[in-house]
């Protein structure tokens, strides 16, 4: 109907804006976009780019000279990169799998009408979101209590509850899963997991595929958490090497006329260009990944209120 | 004959007056109850042990002593904090640069939203949504790579644009002169995608019946927007503003740090809270000083919510958060 509509140009369709006004705007989403943008081809632009050019002119929008020396160079130490990416992978599916269980088990009790202590224990979950003990103290009962520095543990724990998902799951399971069809699974003799497995989660996959979209972008962009608690190089991340990378070469270049092998060091460093190569290494995956989950983003933000 | 069984047993139970009432509901929903163990115990260590774990902010922490033998020592560690400039430092800050994260969220993400609704064509908007989203999906490490590459002092990409202009180089990680700004570009810069998709989530949502009327009755467009999207929209702003004020006393540590790279000339405008405590803890290793700045932060914090909440249900209850 619309578009029949919209071809007659004498009925002029007044829930829209003019033309000319249309034009403008598209001329300042373009600029936006352009600013969104334009760091990252700096980036990949200076990765790609020639170390003497850079050295010479600085990170420029277009490489001058191309060369691809900074990715052999990240792959020649192969195993550096590789152990990371390995680090990052499994953190973020073991992660993500864990957290998604874990979150999907807690926020289902106490989404049950019938089950008595439901509101102490949604409470127990929205109170952290209100009060928390703040680093320090977090820090030694990691440190001091469990032990977990240096395990892979410390990379995964701090992200498995995170309140906001509890909360928002509970309000799917409480809308969208009908009371009756849980009742009718009981008269059919199935037990309370038998239920959760084979009736809630099916029915709840939309919820599942966000949260578990979101955990999977928080362990994969993770730095945190290894530079409280990781000094094993073994267990160093993807994001955590670039993080020491940079850190390491601003060390040097402030210092290096005090450090007699400066120039020594430098050269085993990653230079300008591998740097940036780094980078694209790390963001790589996310840009591919990202027109996949846009969408299902894009559903999680509006899932709804988290009120219940 | 198992549920009769069941029903007596209970029966003779609350008799005789012996399991309390959570035992009872323990045994019966024993699997509900295992179901949320995991989540449980999660919760206990990084959240209710640390929330315990406050009162190290009244002691004297001694690495050789450990936790619970450190000296209690009152309010010592606050009475250094308060006496230091830092703490008027960090307050200032935390609190400014949320102000205008805040004023920028309810005015540039809002008009982008109202703009991503406008597009005649559909599948440019998307495509802007699409790539104004994207930063979003990008850690703080990798951002400070980003920009780094634009601030760079001897290869930057802006100091290169200066020199062509005939310009001095800028050194920019050690002037404090232009940080307020850049870190509140940054986070535009990553947040606003974000933000604005909230609420053009809102928009579409409006009943398209208001337009067809007020256009009917001979309104333009952009009396439209004036009269219909925007009143339409001021109740989400409210909310999702009083929501971010209630979180006015926490900032996010990495753009303060990363971003920023730890770089010392600058700290008087870049140092918020978080970087403070986190300093206090790993470089300089004042846990007292960092335990009291996260407790003042944490009761601070706290009060702000619960008055930020308070608001919000008074205006709208739909979406308070208790």
């Amino acid at each position: 109907m619309e578009k029949v509509f919209n071809k007659k140009p004498i009925f002029k369709d007044y829930t829209k804006i003019s033309k000319k006004a249309d034009f403008m705007l598209n001329i300042i989403m373009i600029l936006c976009t352009i600013a969104c943008v334009l760091p990252l081809l700096i980036v990949f632009s200076t990765s790609i780019t020639d170390e003497k050019t850079v050295t010479l002119y600085g990170y420029s929008l277009l490489p001058r000279k191309i060369s691809f020396e900074a990715y052999k160079y990240i792959f020649k130490d192969i195993m550096v990169v590789l152990r990371a990416y390995g680090v990052t992978l499994f953190v973020t599916i073991v992660g993500s799998l864990m957290s998604i269980s874990i979150i999907a088990m807690y926020a289902y009790p106490i989404s049950r009408k019938d089950f008595k202590y439901r509101n102490i224990f949604t409470f127990m979950v929205f109170l952290t979101m209100l009060f928390n003990g703040g680093l320090v103290p977090w820090y030694m009962v990691y440190v001091n209590v469990l032990h977990i520095q240096d395990t892979i543990f410390a990379l995964i724990l701090p992200y498995l509850m995170t309140p906001l998902y509890v909360l928002i799951m509970r309000t799917f399971f409480i809308t969208s899963i009908p009371d009756s069809i849980i009742e009718a699974a009981r008269i059919d003799g199935a037990g309370e997991f038998q239920t959760f497995i084979r009736i809630v989660l099916p029915l709840a996959k939309p919820v599942l595929a966000t949260i578990g979209l979101f955990n999977v972008l928080t362990y994969w962009n993770d730095w945190y958490a290894p530079l409280l608690f990781i000094t094993d190089e073994k267990l160093f991340n993807l994001q955590y090497i670039m993080f020491r990378v940079d850190k390491a070469i601003l060390y040097l270049s402030n210092n290096a006329s005090s450090i007699n092998n400066a120039t020594q060091i430098m050269a085993n460093l990653p230079s300008q260009t591998a740097r940036m190569a780094m980078a694209m290494i790390a963001i790589g995956p996310i840009v591919f990944a990202y027109p996949f989950f846009q969408k299902y983003f894009v559903e999680g933000l509006t899932i709804g209120s988290i009120k219940g | 004959m198992a549920e009769i069984q069941k029903v007596t047993v209970g029966k003779a139970v609350t008799g005789r007056r012996t399991r309390p009432a959570f035992i009872r509901e323990l045994i019966k929903n024993k699997v509900l109850f295992l179901m949320m163990l995991p989540g449980l115990l999660v919760l206990l260590v990084n959240n209710y042990l640390p929330m315990l774990g406050i009162v190290i902010a009244f002691k004297d922490y001694n690495y050789a002593k450990g936790f619970w033998k450190s000296d209690w020592v009152g309010f010592e560690n606050f009475r250094y904090l308060f006496n230091s400039n830092a703490a008027f430092t960090i307050t200032r800050n935390t609190i400014l640069y949320n102000v205008a994260f805040i004023i920028i969220a309810a005015t540039v993400a809002v008009a982008l939203a109202i703009i991503f609704n406008e597009l005649l064509n559909r599948k440019l908007s998307k495509f802007y949504q699409g790539i104004m989203f994207l930063p979003y999906f990008l850690s703080w490490v990798v951002i400070s790579y980003l920009v780094f590459a634009l601030l760079s002092s001897d290869m930057g990409f802006i100091n290169g644009i200066l020199v062509k202009l005939g310009k001095e180089r800028i050194n920019w990680y050690v002037e404090p002169a232009f940080w307020p700004l850049i870190i509140v570009l940054v986070n535009t810069w990553k947040w606003t995608g974000y933000d604005s998709i909230i609420y053009l989530a809102a928009i579409i949502g409006f009943d398209k019946s208001y337009y067809e009327a007020a256009a009917v009755d001979g309104a333009t467009r952009f009396q439209q927007i004036k009269m219909i999207t925007f009143p339409m929209l001021m109740p989400v702003i409210t909310v999702l503003t009083l929501i971010k004020v209630g979180r006015i006393f926490f900032t996010d540590f990495g753009l303060f740090y990363n971003v920023t790279r730890n770089s010392g000339p600058i700290y008087d405008v870049t140092n918020v809270i978080e970087t403070y405590v986190f300093r206090a803890l790993r470089q300089t290793g004042d846990v007292g000083m960092a335990s009291a700045a996260g407790f003042y932060q944490a009761v601070i914090g706290l009060i702000v919510v619960l008055t930020a909440n308070y608001i919000v249900s008074k205006i709208d209850k739909e979406n308070s958060l208790f």
